[in-house]
């Protein structure tokens, strides 16, 4: 198929942005966006142009480095995907996509499609851990029981892999629905409890610090996540934040 | 969670959330007592004249009831403001209705809407009313609820300001009733009956207050 391909192109941080449209042929039905975008850059380099800079690494929907706004949409128009799972299939011979950078003052742009997600990383360092001493008393993990509910809430929180799409799609640029999958992941477990109070204050004063907007509970981050990480987390990052207040 | 307007942007939702709630409650009590004009004058006038007259409700509730309506309309301007500022670029191509419904992306909007209509009805009915009781002290009559009530809906400009006034209310009240528990950590389990309970009373309130309206609008 062929494509008109509009994309938001950066030279640095600093530099003014702009749409540019691109014409790319000979696309596969069976590539993912990736692959396409792989396609376009070879097709630039060929022509002596400069290659779209954007984000990847496993190409395997675990890694949440490939951060794209495809067509109005965090990672594209379908669900429970990051980018590099999104296939061309989803697109029609003829079709004009537009890709955009994750839009957040508290992810800038790097280079044209490539953000600096570094503010996930401080709320991770703020709160994101437990505190155990792994040198030689370590408990076996599965002497402390856990029921499988909790265990199972806990592991749906933690599927998640801080892509931002949460983020980029939320329209107050929140960044509740990660904070709350961090949270939600300790939470549960009796492991996490003993920190629970300092981590819930701290992981959401690093947010706050981070300029990400206020959750207006839109819900349009559990819809575009593509692990499915749930709003009912949300909820719990919430009681566990007025428990920790009161 | 100090301070008039919090810090802490969970705190901020909190503080929204139970000024929602208190407006939830109040628009309850509200309706009940203007869908009595319906079926009795006589009932009406006699709730009525109770709410008007009655010191707790003049002296501790009505001041609570202003606070807690300013609050919120001032959270929300302000909450809407840090969060457009969050992001200083837009998205050339942004697809929300994909992902979210048009009311939970439009509060400030229908909020606002229904802040204008408050000037309106302030003037109809509490402006009159505290004039009539506190600076022109004029003597105490509890049959003149309904007449007042009458004569504001005689007006078909007025009718239909209300009537649009309360359709905002009833997109208001769709995404903010269920939020304002989502807010407060309400448990996923008891989350859905609370969507169905805020999906009925966001309907109903509202549907009755126009009935209300159209109702003294084309009987009297």
């Amino acid at each position: 198929m062929d494509l008109t391909l509009k994309i938001w192109r950066q030279k640095s941080p600093d530099s003014k942005g702009k749409m540019v449209d691109y014409k790319v042929t000979d696309i596969s039905e069976h590539m993912s966006f990736l692959e396409m975008m792989d396609v376009l850059n070879e097709q630039l380099v060929a022509k002596n142009e400069e290659p779209v800079a954007f984000d990847h690494d496993c190409r395997e929907g675990i890694c949440g480095m490939c951060s794209m706004y495809i067509n109005g949409e965090a990672h594209g128009p379908d669900r429970g995907i990051t980018t590099c799972q999104l296939h061309m299939r989803m697109f029609n011979d003829g079709d004009t996509i537009t890709i955009e950078p994750f839009r957040a003052n508290a992810f800038p742009v790097v280079k044209d499609l490539v953000v600096d997600r570094t503010s996930f990383e401080k709320i991770q360092q703020a709160g994101g851990f437990i505190s155990v001493n792994t040198m030689g008393r370590t408990t076996d993990a599965n002497n402390i029981l856990i029921s499988k509910h909790d265990a199972d809430e806990a592991m749906d929180a933690a599927t998640c892999i801080g892509c931002g799409a949460c983020v980029a799609t939320c329209k107050n640029s929140s960044a509740m629905l990660f904070v709350s999958a961090k949270v939600s992941q300790f939470a549960l477990l009796p492991q996490g409890r003993v920190e629970a109070a300092d981590r819930v204050l701290n992981m959401i004063k690093q947010m706050d610090e981070e300029g990400f907007g206020n959750c207006t509970n839109t819900g349009a981050c559990e819809v575009e996540c593509p692990k499915g990480i749930s709003l009912t987390n949300i909820a719990r990052l919430n009681r566990e934040y007025l428990k920790a207040s009161l | 969670m100090s301070g008039i307007i919090p810090s802490s942007s969970v705190a901020r939702k909190f503080a929204m959330a139970i000024s929602a709630l208190f407006l939830v409650f109040f628009l309850l009590m509200h309706v009940s007592i203007n869908a009595l004009s319906l079926f009795s004058k006589d009932a009406f006038n006699t709730a009525s004249h109770f709410m008007g007259t009655n010191p707790l409700i003049q002296f501790v509730m009505q001041p609570i009831l202003m606070v807690g309506i300013m609050y919120h309309i001032i959270m929300g301007i302000v909450l809407e403001l840090k969060n457009k500022s969050a992001r200083s670029i837009k998205y050339v191509v942004n697809k929300g209705n994909a992902n979210s419904t048009w009311m939970s992306r439009n509060m400030i909007y229908t909020g606002l809407a229904i802040f204008f209509f408050l000037i309106l009805h302030f003037k109809h009915f509490w402006v009159e009313e505290i004039n009539y009781k506190y600076i022109e002290h004029l003597p105490s009559d509890p049959n003149r609820y309904y007449d007042e009530l009458v004569e504001t809906f005689h007006s078909s400009i007025t009718t239909i300001v209300y009537v649009i006034a309360f359709v905002f209310l009833s997109l208001h009240l769709l995404h903010g009733f269920q939020s304002a528990f989502q807010s407060l950590g309400v448990d996923s389990r008891k989350a859905k009956c609370i969507k169905t309970l805020g999906k009925v009373y966001a309907i109903a309130i509202p549907f009755i207050f126009i009935v209300i309206a159209l109702y003294h609008h084309f009987n009297h």
